[in-house]
């Protein structure tokens, strides 16, 4: 793929990594030390020599040397030792390509038990298959098959001799009819095997010989890989692989004493099963049938195995993830004043936070400057300034600054040195919470340092990390190259990803008092006189006022064309709001409660400014505005449209309180009575049953038709008891407002504050379970009606009766269940989504394709349209673009024509 | 079955699979083999193979005699009748190919050719939507138009290298959270239950064989649809019906008997008869007995032998005995729509559908993905899973861009079958060893990898993510170089 000699500026790749097994000849050599003795350490705490702690081993002190490499701690990685078994011992993970092998070559000359025309065929299936593409699980089920084909064969069509069923003792013991085989047997028995017999059975004989699979010398991984840690009582403390290779050294001298001194087979054979099994877990302690073994304190020991596997493995937990350094983590809190780009960052931890520059001969003055601050410089008015932690010299090394050498190290900085710079303002910092759903989840922030210690940032941004203020951390991590920094700015930054890729609309906008503000601003055009429009213009930073308009001889200015400033010239749109009531007949411009939005050359001429409008996932406006006129317009619009709001909101103030819920007498009669009747025809419904008068619906049983029709009752019901409170609820309520401009909360949950709560749910039917049939004690048996079966007349505002609060309970309680079983299936159907997927790109010639450059889709979504640009997942909004070329009275005239001509 | 015993048999004897499976498919059993004269084995395979054959069963090379060859093309005749008459009786739908890509009308031709000539073809879907809303414009002014078209269409490409795989999983997975995880909803038939939200998500999404609530959608044919007998009739010939839903089944021990009372009315409804009961119960084979019918409304079964064992057994068989309709189908409601009547089914058995006269077979539908796939093909796989997950998804109020779930059909569906998302599909097939490690079964994948000596190119993301290098995706994808030029003065 690369030129074997890379480009300047051109990274440097690892071409290929290939997988072999290793030979116990190799495993011998490669060994910088043969293994005997068991113990580690001599009395005075040196590492003995030939034991497994020898230092040809590697070093894990820190100042002394290895005696293999002669590199300090930092250059040497470990090299490995070995034992050398006294018996052969069979590997476990390749237990069951033993077992194939064995089934399927002949016992007695080493062939594989096919015929020559047999194996023509499979040559030919495989080959085949490897034209055609096949992948490893094709070629594996291929082998599966060859070697069914020979293991069902009793004689051998090489040498005729007869074959003896083999069968495996899990975890590690074979048995041919009956009779043991010793792994010496069978190793002698894959000796046998010729190289040529050997790719039908899935061996490629370059790279893996069958005997290897049982082991003549055991590879003694380097300390490095196995660090003992000395507690503070002195005590040394191993790491799990050291105990068990003490284990098996142990046990293999104890056997090699044995065998040598002529101990009966009896003795011999059990302590080779014991080699075998202490092997056997230093591979895989989790094998099954066989126990795990276990620390002293009667921990399972991690073994290599459990070493790589699962979440907290190698694999997951290291290579596929890492540490990083550069990074900081705290809680954060709400601040609407920063730009929705920005984060602040507490001094401390901007202190600590680092960006490495490049010493040039432009900047040296600068870096000089810098450096000679010391390590935590301050303005003449206490206020923070950057400093440099560390100088890094050509060579390498790092020199920490202090506040005591910053001016001597200052004068000695060269060109072509490095330091590392604290945080300004201004810096590019990537910040995170998790769980990282979606690539909005990280996004790029330009820091502002803050006092406190608290990670701020803009509200509006809360929608894409999902972020609430009640505890919640998040992570920061300061880009540090020049290259990671170009790509964070013009990539990554929050304004680049204000529309979403999952449905092109927007992901990041006003939220809460943002949609109220600005409801409250524009809806039926409030006017404001000078003062408050003043306090409103100065908090979004606007000098240029709008045109007032004279009401009786005072200058005032409406809501509407306040909130106007905020939009770009130009803008055109028509839409209808939240609050719109979807009345069969538009009134349009004349909508009764201002509901038609309609926006002319970037001026609000009619409706309410709301969620529609601004908001998260919704807002219509800022869907255009990002779209059209640039992301760094859709953040200018945003910012300046919440801060508007804000401070609209603030001129009046806003709350919602208990009595917003209040509703009069003669409504809380009216419920009462609605309930009354729903529970009553409940009842109804429940002796028709008991006399069997009741008609079953078609495919459902009697039981079934009850509980349908008593949950649409009581369902009707409850929205009844919704709508008279609704009645009483208008727009001058707070929590209308809140409800209705879609700020926050639902009109459902006023409902249930005001009127009633409704029917508890349990697996979405009424409530049946608990006693003996009866749901609580304080009903009779059998009792079917409203109240038994967990409806809730009472409204939260009056308070829950104590059955009802039990049923409430039981409904809350599956929520949260629901809510705890969702994120771990949904979290794991991700995890599979983005594996299987994570390969896939477009190419140059606009087709998707995979890494083994399959191609899986000519044109991406069949018409390469990127959905985070497309209009809600059109490519071309017609209309909006029509309207842009010919302008609004043309537009108007195709559209009549259109009309016309359909209607011929 | 018995083609497989075959099969194997002859295996263990020595016989090389080609030719035992020509041999088993051409109806022998071993049995046959030992007598069959030479040249009609020789039919099937070559003379080699038979005389090798014959050695390894262990039987005399027999020739045919005159009387033999007769009996043996007889033999064979009436065979090749049968499989032609299965054919016959097999109605072949006369499928009509439908027109995948509905022809473009000449104004459509002209704002596509038009697009063309400006250098971008635009996509079809795109023209019509033009085509429907630009009628009015004049020559000069539709230049304009779809020159802004065009550009505008170039402006929201997608770009080279973006790694569009992440994306899309992360705009299906991520709206996963906000699911609901109850299963059973009612998805427009009050009657019939269906799973939705997240677990129907995964289901779809990891290939299940069956969905936990099969489910079909059943067209019928214009002439019946809005006749809402015939509709019923074919509903009831749909849905499977057993003995003890028309009929109540009694054991009578006095007489060690059987007695089937029929409801007439039921019968009436479903539209069976008696005699159908009759011989719908003696097709069952487990029964051995015979069965009488007494007067209108009952049949009785007797036992042969005084037993009560082989009584309850009779009993079990007689009341499960299915009489009517497809496997599979449990239920089927008629419901109005504005085509006419449709019918949904409870269970479904998409391969049974075409053979009934009544149904549409080009619109029925069901909500298994794998029995879309096994019927109609890949294509039709395909769009069963962006059908089925873009409902899912849309159910829940949750707006995901149909090209992401494309992007996730597409690549279930890449190489010819329906491959799950997960360990026993397209993860367990990537050809990295490390990236198949780094998901699941870590140990087994490296072990394996030794065994053959795979290697890994480092293509992919996870792999080069674990070796520490860039990824071959968006922004790693690309180097830049800049070589300055240098100064001429100077």
């Amino acid at each position: 793929m690369m030129a074997s000699r890379p480009k300047r500026g051109v990274s440097k790749r690892i071409q290929y990594i290939k997988f072999a097994h290793i030979s116990p000849e190799e495993i011998r050599k490669m060994s910088a030390v043969k293994v005997i003795t068991a113990d580690t350490y001599d009395d005075d705490g040196f590492p003995i020599e030939m034991g497994l702690m020898d230092p040809h081993l590697g070093v894990i002190e820190p100042g002394l040397r290895c005696r293999t490499c002669g590199a300090r701690v930092e250059d040497c990685p470990g090299h490995f030792g070995h034992i050398d078994l006294a018996m052969p011992v069979i590997h476990v993970g390749f237990i069951k390509d033993i077992k194939r092998l064995l089934q399927s070559t002949c016992r007695s000359c080493g062939r594989i038990l096919l015929t020559e025309k047999q194996m023509e065929e499979e040559e030919e299936l495989r080959f085949m298959l490897g034209s055609l593409g096949g992948d490893t699980t094709d070629f594996d089920h291929l082998m599966k098959r060859t070697a069914k084909d020979a293991s069902v064969r009793t004689v051998c069509p090489h040498c005729d001799a007869e074959q003896l069923k083999i069968t495996l003792d899990k975890p590690t013991t074979f048995r041919e009819e009956g009779h043991k085989l010793t792994p010496k047997e069978v190793r002698e028995r894959l000796e046998r095997i010729p190289d040529e017999d050997l790719m039908p059975m899935g061996l490629n004989h370059k790279v893996s010989r069958p005997e290897w699979m049982i082991l003549t010398a055991l590879p003694v991984p380097p300390v490095t890989v196995r660090p003992s840690i000395t507690l503070e009582s002195g005590e040394r403390s191993e790491d799990d692989l050291t105990h068990k290779l003490v284990d098996v050294l142990r046990i293999n001298q104890r056997l090699r004493e044995n065998r040598d001194a002529g101990a009966p087979q009896l003795i011999v054979e059990d302590l080779w099963e014991l080699l075998q099994y202490h092997i056997t877990t230093y591979f895989d302690n989790q094998t099954s049938g066989i126990p795990p073994a276990r620390h002293r304190s009667g921990r399972p020991l991690k073994t290599l195995v459990q070493r790589l596997k699962g979440k907290e493995g190698r694999f997951r937990s290291n290579l596929s993830g890492k540490r990083v350094n550069f990074s900081a983590r705290t809680v954060i809190s709400p601040d609407p004043v920063l730009s929705i780009n920005e984060v602040g960052i507490p001094i401390k931890a901007s202190r600590e936070l680092t960006i490495p520059i490049r010493v040039n001969q432009f900047n040296i003055d600068i870096v000089k400057e810098l450096t000679s601050r010391g390590i935590a410089p301050v303005g003449p008015h206490g206020e923070y300034l950057p400093g440099v932690n560390y100088l890094i010299r050509v060579d390498g090394r790092r020199i920490k600054i202090t506040d005591r050498n910053a001016e001597l190290v200052s004068e000695g900085i060269e060109i072509g040195q490095t330091i590392e710079r604290q945080l300004v303002d201004g810096d590019i910092v990537l910040f995170n919470r998790q769980p990282s759903l979606h690539r909005m989840s990280m996004m790029a922030h330009k820091v502002r340092v803050m006092p406190h210690k608290t990670f701020r940032f803009n509200l509006c941004v809360c929608p894409p990390y999902n972020a609430d203020f009640d505890g919640d951390e998040m992570n920061v991590h300061v880009l540090q190259s020049p290259e990671a920094i170009a790509e964070g700015r013009i990539l990554m930054l929050v304004q680049e990803n204000i529309l979403s890729p999952r449905f092109g609309g927007p992901v990041i906008g006003g939220i809460h008092d943002n949609i109220t503000g600005a409801f409250k601003l524009t809806h039926n055009n409030p006017l404001l006189n000078k003062a408050d429009t003043s306090m409103i213009l100065s908090k979004a930073n606007i000098y240029d006022w709008p045109e007032p308009t004279i009401v009786d001889g005072k200058e005032m200015w409406s809501g509407k064309d306040i909130f106007s400033i905020a939009l770009p010239d130009g803008l055109n749109l028509i839409y209808k709001s939240s609050i719109c009531q979807q009345c069969d007949d538009c009134k349009e411009m004349n909508c009764d409660i201002d509901a038609y939005v309609m926006v002319k050359d970037g001026q609000l001429l009619a409706g309410t400014i709301d969620e529609k409008s601004v908001g998260a996932f919704k807002g219509k406006i800022l869907d255009k505005v990002s779209r059209d006129y640039g992301a760094d317009a859709g953040r200018i619009f945003l910012e300046t449209s919440s801060k508007m709001a804000l401070a609209a909101i603030m001129i009046t103030g806003f709350s919602t309180s208990i009595d917003d819920e209040d509703i009069p007498e003669e409504a809380k009669i009216q419920i009462l009575e609605q309930l009354r009747q729903a529970i009553e025809k409940v009842g109804g419904y429940v002796e028709a049953y008991r006399e069997g008068t009741l008609e079953a619906m078609p495919g459902r049983s009697l039981e079934e038709t009850l509980e349908v029709e008593a949950m649409r009752i009581l369902g009707k019901a409850r929205d009844g008891a919704g709508q008279i409170a609704g009645r009483y609820l208008g727009l001058e309520n707070s929590a209308v407002i809140m409800a209705k401009s879609g700020a926050r909360g639902s009109m459902l949950n006023l409902s249930q504050m005001a009127g009633c709560i409704g029917q508890q749910a349990v697996r979405g039917e009424r409530i049946s379970r608990g006693y003996h049939h009866r749901t609580l004690p304080h009903f009779h048996k059998y009792d079917l009606g409203a109240d038994a079966k967990g409806f809730v007349t009472s409204s939260y505002k009056v308070g829950l009766a104590p059955t009802e609060y039990f049923f409430h309970s039981m409904g809350g309680r599956e929520g949260l269940v629901d809510t705890a079983v969702r994120t771990s299936r949904s979290g794991y159907m991700q995890r599979r989504l983005i594996n299987a997927l994570e390969d896939l790109k477009v190419v140059n010639d606009s087709t998707v394709r995979n890494t083994a450059n399959t191609i899986i889709q000519f044109k991406f979504g069949e018409d390469g349209i990127d959905p985070s640009r497309s209009v809600q997942g059109e490519a071309v909004d017609i209309d909006d673009t029509l309207l842009k070329v010919f302008g609004d009275k043309r537009f108007k005239n195709i559209a009549k024509e259109l009309k016309a001509a359909g209607g011929e | 079955m018995a083609r497989k015993d075959t099969v194997n048999a002859l295996i263990r004897r020595g016989v090389s699979a080609k030719v035992s499976e020509a041999l088993a498919n051409a109806n022998f059993k071993i049995g046959d083999l030992k007598k069959a004269p030479f040249e009609l084995i020789t039919q099937f395979i070559s003379e080699e193979d038979a005389e090798e054959l014959l050695k390894l069963i262990g039987a005399k090379k027999t020739h045919i005699d005159k009387e033999q060859l007769k009996a043996a093309s007889k033999k064979k005749a009436p065979k090749k009748e049968t499989k032609k008459k299965d054919k016959e009786i097999k109605p072949r739908m006369d499928f009509k190919m439908p027109d995948k890509v509905p022809k473009m009308t000449d104004f459509e031709k002209k704002i596509s050719t038009m697009a063309i000539k400006l250098g971008t073809p635009l996509p079809l879907a795109l023209v019509q939507k033009v085509a429907a809303k630009v009628k009015p414009l004049d020559e000069k002014e539709m230049k304009i138009f779809i020159e802004e078209i065009v550009a505008i269409y170039n402006r929201r490409l997608i770009d080279s290298n973006e790694s569009a795989g992440i994306v899309s999983a992360q705009s299906i997975g991520e709206p996963g959270t906000q699911m609901t995880m109850r299963t059973f909803h009612y998805a427009g038939v009050a009657e019939i239950n269906v799973t939705l939200g997240l677990p129907r998500l995964i289901e779809v999404v990891d290939a299940r064989r069956t969905p936990s609530t099969p489910m079909m959608t059943v067209y019928l044919k214009d002439h019946v649809k809005h006749d809402l007998d015939k509709v019923k009739m074919v509903a009831s010939n749909i849905e499977r019906t057993q003995l003890i839903d028309v009929a109540t089944v009694e054991t009578d021990i006095e007489n060690m008997q059987v007695i089937v009372k029929l409801d007439q009315k039921k019968l009436a409804e479903k539209n069976i008869k008696i005699d159908e009961i009759k011989s719908s119960l003696e097709k069952e084979r487990k029964l051995k007995s015979d069965v009488l019918v007494e007067g209108k409304k009952m049949l009785v079964i007797k036992t042969e032998e005084a037993s009560f064992r082989k009584l309850q057994q009779i009993f079990e068989i007689v009341r499960d005995c299915k009489i009517k309709g497809i496997e599979g189908i449990n239920r089927a409601v008629i419901r109005m729509s504005d085509d006419g009547y449709i019918i949904y089914t409870e269970g479904s058995n998409l391969a049974k559908m075409p053979e009934i006269e009544e149904v549409d077979p080009s619109r029925t539908t069901t909500n298994s993905i794998t029995e879309i796939y096994t019927v109609l093909g890949v294509e039709a796989g395909r769009n069963a899973v962006i059908k089925e997950a873009g409902a899912t998804l849309d159910e829940q109020g949750l707006t995901v861009d149909k090209r992401h779930i494309m992007l996730v059909a597409d690549i279930m569906t890449n190489d010819g079958d329906v491959k799950a998302i997960g360990r026993h599909g397209i993860s367990g097939r990537k050809s990295s060893v490390l990236a198949r490690a780094a998901f699941e079964i870590t140990s087994a994948h490296l072990l394996k990898a030794g065994l053959i000596g795979e290697v890994d190119a480092l293509d992919g993301v996870a792999e080069n993510i674990i070796v520490g290098q860039p990824v071959t995706v968006g922004t790693g994808a690309v180097n830049l170089v800049y070589s300055p030029k240098k100064r001429r003065n100077k």
